[in-house]
C-alpha cells in the first residue's frame, strides 16, 4: 500500500527578553542552579505574576512576520498539573484567546517550488524549570532558573507531508524568529524545541490516521531522523495488521531509539481556566502598527531581493538569505569587493568549508566580512590568483593578519611583469621537448587541451604567483609560433 | 488604655499621654493573660513589637509620626511577614517562615505601626467559623461556647476582647464582615483591586480582598488610609487615587438614598436580627437618609455560584503546596506520587480538601461548561443586579448574617448549612463591591451586624454612614463582660 505521511509541528521558542514573563528575575542561561529564581518563580505563598510587556511585543512581531491575525484581546489561562519543576502546580499559558491567530509561512521544496504551511496559532506561556536526576543519590534536583522564561508555542496545521518538509518548515520558523531578534534560536540550550505530531494514512484517504507526538527534538537532524523512524514504525504496525496508539514518545538522538512515554489514557486533564491573577491583554491597531514599523527585512523578502539585486541562483540565495547573520556578512563582503558572484562563491565554498570544520556559525568566523572583502578585492585586481587566495584565506583564518598583510609577508603577490613570465615560459618550453613535439604534431583544435600541461609547469615554476591569464596568453603565443 | 479606640490611642500618642512602648506592653500583657481563653493569636511577636514600638517612639520624637506610628495592630496570618511564621492556619505552612513582607505589611511598617503578631483564621481562609484552623477553634469573646465567625475570626476576636485596637483581615465571601458581625465590631471589605493582594496567600484570587477590622468606622478609615492603593506587583490592583477616608466621616447623611433588598429581609433571617436592623434603619432615617425597597433577584444563586468559582480557583492556587519547595512534607516518601499524596493529604485539613476536590471537579474536562462557565454567567447576573440597583440608590443595607454566632461544633456535620450563613456577604465579593459590617444590637447577648454595600470605590461613603451612625449610637462601644 502507498502511505501518505501527515505531520504537524509544535515549536517552543524562548523569547529573548531580559527578564522573565511574569517576574523581574533574569533569563540569562547557565547561572548556578536556582540563583535566577525570585519569590514569584519559586511560587512562594502570596506572590503574584506581572506580565512582561516585552514578551507581548515579541509575540506580536512574530505574528506580523507570518501574516497572522493578532489577538486584540488575549487571555492567560492556567494549565494545571503537578510536576516538581512546575512550582505553582500550573503553567500560565493561553488557550482560547492566543496572542497570534492563524498565519502561514512558505517553504522551498527541493524541486524549486514553494509550499505554504499554515500556522494555526502561536501563544505566550512560561517555561518550566529543570529536573536533574544525576548526582543526587536516588533523589532529584530541581533548578528553577528557567522557570518563568517566556516562550511562544507555535502550532502548525497538519500541512506537512515529509520529514524534509518538516525540517524546512522548522528552519523557516527558526530563520524568522532569529531575523526578528525575538529569540537566540539556540537549540542546544533549549531555546528552540520541536514536538512533532506524526500520522500516516493510505494515499488518497481524507481522514487522518491516529497520531503520535514525539517531544523535545532539539536539533533539525534529530527531528528528521525521529520523523523517519516514526513513519517507518507506523507503517510496520499497520502493515502487520496492528493499530496506532495515540501516545507521547521520546526520541533519543544519540541512540537513535524512540520509546513510548505515556498514552492518551494516562494524559493529564489540565483543567484549564482563565488565570484570575492576570487581566486580559488588550491591544489596539496603533500598538500593532507601531510594532509593524519596527519589523526588519524578513527571510522571504531578503531571498527575493538577493536574487533580484545580486543575480544569485535560487540555491545560492536560499542559503545566503536564510539567516540574518549570513546575509549581512554576505552583503558587507559584497560592499567591500563589489562582486556579488565572487562573494557568494567564496561564502558557499571556502568560508563554509572552514566554518563546518570548526563547527562554528558565521558570526563566530575569525575572518570578518570586511576582511574577506579585502581578500576578494585582491583577486579582482589580479594581485593574487584564486588559488593563492585560498592560501591567504587560510592564513587569515589562523590570525596572521589582513589579506594585504599576508600577501606581503608571504610574498604571494602575483607576477604580472610579462618579461618575467616570458622568461619562465621560455624555460619551461626549453625543458619539455617531448611535449612541445607532441603539441606541434597535434591538430590545431586539439592543442588547446594540451596547453594545460604547460600551464601547470609554468605556474609551478612561478610558485603559483604568475598571473594565470597572462601565462595562458604568452604560452599560446610562443607555442603557436613554434608550430608555424 | 485598652478600652480606647484606635483613633483615641492615636491622639493619646500624639499628645504624649503615653508612649508606644507603654501601649504595646499593655496589649502584650493582655494577650499573654487573656488569649488562652480565646485562641485568637497563632503567633505573638512580642520582641519584635517592642522593638517596633521603640522605633516608633523615636520617630515621633523626631517629628515624623503618622496617625498609625506606634499603634499596635494584629495581622491575619494570611499576610506574609518577613522572618515570622506565616501559617495561613494550616499544618501545611506550620513551618513556613516568610522571606518577604506582603505589600500591606510593608505599608504598615512604613507608617510606623507596631505588629503584635499573627491572628488565627480558618485554614487557608476557608470557613465561616474559624473551626478549620490547624491551631484550633477561636472562641467568641461574647460567649466562649460560640464561634467568632470566619475566616478572619482571630482578628475579630482580638478586637472584641480588646487585645489590639486594630487588625487586618481578608474577605473572599464575607470573611471580614461575618466575623465582625458575630463579634460586635466594625470591618470593611474594600472594592476588589483597592488593596494589594501581593503577599496575601491566595484562596480565590478573583474574590480575595484585604481590609481593616476595628471597633469603629473611624478606626477602619485610619487603617484603610494606610492599606489602600495601587501596587505594581498586583496586576489586579487598580491605579486610582486613594481619598482620605477620615476626611469625609462627618459628612451629612441628608438625602442619602438607601436600598433595602427584599431578598435580605425574608423569614430566613432570625427575628432578633431583623428587629435590630429595623431599629438601625430608623436611626439612619433620623440622620437624614431615605429608604426604599429594592430587589436583587439573583441573591439565592450566589451560594452555588460562589461554591463553584471559589473552590475552582482554590484548587489551582493551592497546587503550589506540594511538599517540594517549602511547607509540610510527609516522612520518607516512597516516590514522587507518594510525596504529593501524603504531603497534601496530611498537610491539608478536611474543609480545604473538600474545596480542592469540588474545584478540581468543576474544572474537569466535560464538567467545565456545566459548572465553572455557568457559575461565571451567574456571577455576571449578580453583578448586573447590583449595578442596576446602585443606579437608583446610594447604598444597599441589610443584615450581615441571617443568624448570630452559633455554637462551636454545631454546624460541623453539615457544611452546606454553614455555607448558607454567607448568603448576604458572598454576592458582594462576586460583584467586587465594597461592603461594611457594623454592630447594631444584640440577640440574647450575641452581637448583631448590619451590612452596608456601596458602589465601586465608594468606601468613603460606607465609612461616613457607619461613622454617623456610631456617633448617634453606642453599640460599637459595648464590650464583652470582663473586658
Amino acid at each position: 500500500m502507498q502511505w501518505e505521511t501527515v505531520i504537524g509541528l509544535e515549536i517552543h521558542c524562548q523569547l529573548a527578553t531580559e527578564s522573565k514573563i511574569f517576574s523581574g528575575a533574569s533569563t540569562a542561561f547557565g547561572a548556578e542552579p536556582n540563583t535566577q529564581a525570585c519569590a514569584v518563580d519559586l511560587a512562594l505563598p502570596g506572590t503574584l505574576p506581572v506580565f512582561n510587556e516585552k514578551a507581548l511585543e515579541m509575540a506580536v512581531k512574530f505574528g506580523l512576520a507570518i501574516d497572522a491575525e493578532i489577538g486584540k484581546k488575549s487571555v492567560f489561562d492556567r494549565k494545571n498539573y503537578f510536576y516538581p519543576d512546575l512550582p505553582k502546580g500550573y503553567q500560565t499559558s493561553q488557550l482560547a484567546h492566543p496572542i497570534v491567530g492563524p498565519g502561514h509561512v512558505d517553504i522551498q521544496l527541493d524541486d524549486g517550488t514553494t509550499k505554504r504551511i499554515g500556522v494555526t496559532r502561536a501563544h505566550l506561556e512560561e517555561d518550566a524549570g529543570k529536573s536533574l536526576h544525576e548526582d543526587f543519590h536516588g533523589m532529584s534536583g530541581i533548578d528553577l532558573n528557567r522557570a518563568g522564561t517566556p516562550l511562544i508555542e507555535i502550532v502548525s496545521e497538519p500541512d506537512i507531508r515529509s520529514a524534509k518538509e518538516a525540517v524546512a518548515y522548522a528552519k523557516k520558523i527558526h530563520a524568522i524568529v532569529t531575523a526578528l531578534g525575538i529569540s537566540d534560536g539556540d537549540m542546544s540550550q533549549g531555546s528552540f524545541r520541536c514536538d512533532v505530531n506524526v500520522s500516516i494514512r493510505p494515499k488518497g484517504q481524507d481522514e487522518f490516521g491516529t497520531r503520535t507526538e514525539t517531544k523535545n527534538l532539539n536539533s533539525f537532524k534529530f527531528m528528521e531522523d525521529a520523523i523517519k523512524l516514526e513513519v517507518e514504525r507506523q507503517i510496520d504496525v499497520l502493515e502487520d495488521g496492528g493499530t496506532i496508539v495515540q501516545e507521547t514518545r521520546l526520541y533519543n538522538g544519540d541512540t537513535k531509539v524512540a520509546r513510548s512515554m505515556r498514552s492518551k489514557e494516562e494524559a493529564n486533564d489540565y483543567r484549564y481556566f482563565p488565570c484570575p491573577d492576570l487581566l486580559p491583554v488588550m491591544i489596539d491597531d496603533d500598538y500593532i502598527d507601531a510594532i509593524r514599523a519596527t519589523l526588519p527585512e524578513l527571510p522571504d523578502a531578503r531571498l527575493a531581493r538577493f536574487k533580484e539585486q545580486y543575480g544569485l541562483s535560487d540555491y545560492d540565495a536560499g542559503i545566503l538569505a536564510a539567516y540574518g547573520s549570513m546575509a549581512s556578512y554576505f552583503e558587507t563582503a559584497v560592499d567591500a569587493c563589489g562582486d556579488a558572484k565572487l562573494a557568494a562563491n567564496w561564502l558557499l565554498g571556502e568560508v563554509s568549508k572552514y566554518l563546518n570544520t570548526a563547527g562554528i556559525e558565521i558570526d563566530a568566523s575569525p575572518v570578518s566580512a570586511e576582511a574577506l572583502g579585502g581578500l576578494l578585492v585582491r583577486i579582482k585586481d589580479n594581485t593574487i590568483s584564486g588559488n593563492i587566495a585560498k592560501k591567504v584565506f587560510d592564513a587569515m583564518w589562523n590570525g596572521e593578519g589582513s589579506a594585504d598583510e599576508v600577501i606581503e609577508a608571504k610574498g604571494l603577490k602575483q607576477v604580472t611583469d610579462s618579461g618575467a613570465i616570458e622568461a619562465i615560459v621560455d624555460q619551461v618550453i626549453a625543458g619539455a621537448t617531448p611535449q612541445v613535439e607532441q603539441y606541434k604534431a597535434a591538430e590545431p583544435d586539439k592543442r588547446g587541451k594540451m596547453l594545460g600541461f604547460f600551464m601547470g609547469q609554468v605556474m609551478k615554476a612561478s610558485g603559483g604567483k604568475a598571473n594565470p591569464g597572462q601565462v595562458n596568453q604568452i604560452l599560446k603565443k610562443k607555442l603557436d609560433a613554434l608550430c608555424d | 488604655m485598652h478600652t480606647q479606640t484606635l483613633a483615641e490611642l492615636s491622639l493619646g500618642l500624639a499628645n504624649g499621654d503615653f508612649s508606644s512602648q507603654e501601649l504595646t506592653q499593655t496589649y502584650l500583657t493582655r494577650i499573654e493573660q487573656l488569649d488562652g481563653q480565646y485562641n485568637s493569636f497563632i503567633t505573638v511577636t512580642a520582641e519584635q513589637a517592642l522593638a517596633q514600638a521603640t522605633a516608633a517612639d523615636a520617630r515621633r520624637a523626631a517629628g515624623d509620626a503618622t496617625a498609625l506610628t506606634g499603634i499596635p495592630i494584629a495581622h491575619k496570618d494570611i499576610f506574609c511577614t518577613q522572618g515570622v511564621r506565616t501559617s495561613c492556619g494550616s499544618r501545611m505552612l506550620d513551618n513556613f517562615i516568610a522571606p518577604y513582607d506582603a505589600t500591606v505589611i510593608e505599608k504598615f511598617n512604613a507608617a510606623g505601626a507596631v505588629s503584635l503578631g499573627k491572628t488565627n483564621m480558618d485554614e487557608f481562609a476557608m470557613g465561616s467559623s474559624n473551626e478549620s484552623s490547624f491551631y484550633g477553634a477561636v472562641k467568641n469573646p461574647w460567649n466562649p461556647d460560640c464561634v467568632p465567625g470566619g475566616s478572619s475570626g482571630g482578628s475579630a476576636a482580638v478586637i472584641a476582647a480588646r487585645l489590639a485596637p486594630g487588625a487586618t483581615g481578608t474577605d473572599t465571601g464575607g470573611s471580614i464582615r461575618q466575623p465582625a458581625a458575630l463579634c460586635g465590631i466594625t470591618g470593611i471589605k474594600p472594592t476588589y483591586g483597592r488593596v494589594s493582594r501581593y503577599g496575601m496567600i491566595a484562596y480565590a484570587s478573583s474574590l480575595d480582598q484585604g481590609g481593616p477590622m476595628a471597633q469603629t468606622a473611624e478606626d477602619c478609615a485610619l487603617l484603610l488610609n494606610c492599606m489602600a492603593g495601587f501596587d505594581p506587583k498586583d496586576s489586579t490592583s487598580i491605579d486610582r487615587t486613594v481619598p482620605d477616608y477620615s476626611a469625609s466621616l462627618n459628612d451629612s447623611l441628608d438625602g442619602l438614598k438607601i436600598g433595602l433588598p427584599k431578598e435580605y429581609f425574608s423569614d430566613a433571617v432570625d427575628s432578633r436580627i431583623a428587629s435590630a436592623v429595623q431599629a438601625a434603619i430608623k436611626e439612619l432615617e433620623a440622620l437624614g437618609a431615605t429608604v426604599k425597597e429594592i430587589s436583587l433577584p439573583n441573591t439565592e444563586l450566589c451560594i452555588p455560584s460562589y461554591y463553584v468559582l471559589a473552590p475552582a480557583e482554590a484548587s489551582s492556587n493551592l497546587s503550589r503546596f506540594d511538599g517540594v519547595r517549602y511547607g509540610y512534607r510527609c516522612d520518607n516518601p516512597a516516590d514522587l506520587e507518594d510525596l504529593y499524596k501524603r504531603s497534601r493529604g496530611e498537610g491539608f485539613g478536611a474543609e480545604v480538601k473538600r474545596r480542592i476536590m469540588i474545584g478540581a471537579y468543576a474544572l474537569s474536562a466535560g464538567y467545565y461548561d456545566a459548572y465553572y462557565l455557568k457559575a461565571q454567567k451567574i456571577r455576571r447576573l449578580i453583578k448586573q443586579d447590583f449595578v442596576a440597583a446602585l443606579n437608583d440608590v446610594d447604598l444597599i443595607l441589610g443584615p450581615t448574617t441571617p443568624h448570630p454566632a452559633f455554637k462551636i461544633g454545631e454546624k460541623n456535620a453539615d457544611p452546606v448549612s454553614m455555607y448558607l450563613e454567607d448568603i448576604f456577604t458572598l454576592s458582594v465579593n462576586l460583584a467586587g463591591l465594597p461592603g461594611l459590617s457594623m454592630p447594631v444590637g444584640f440577640a440574647d447577648g450575641l452581637p448583631v451586624g448590619l451590612q452596608l454595600i456601596g458602589n465601586y470605590w465608594d468606601e468613603a461613603r460606607l465609612l461616613n454612614v457607619a461613622h454617623r451612625y456610631q456617633q448617634a449610637t453606642d453599640w460599637h462601644q459595648q464590650a464583652p463582660k470582663g473586658i
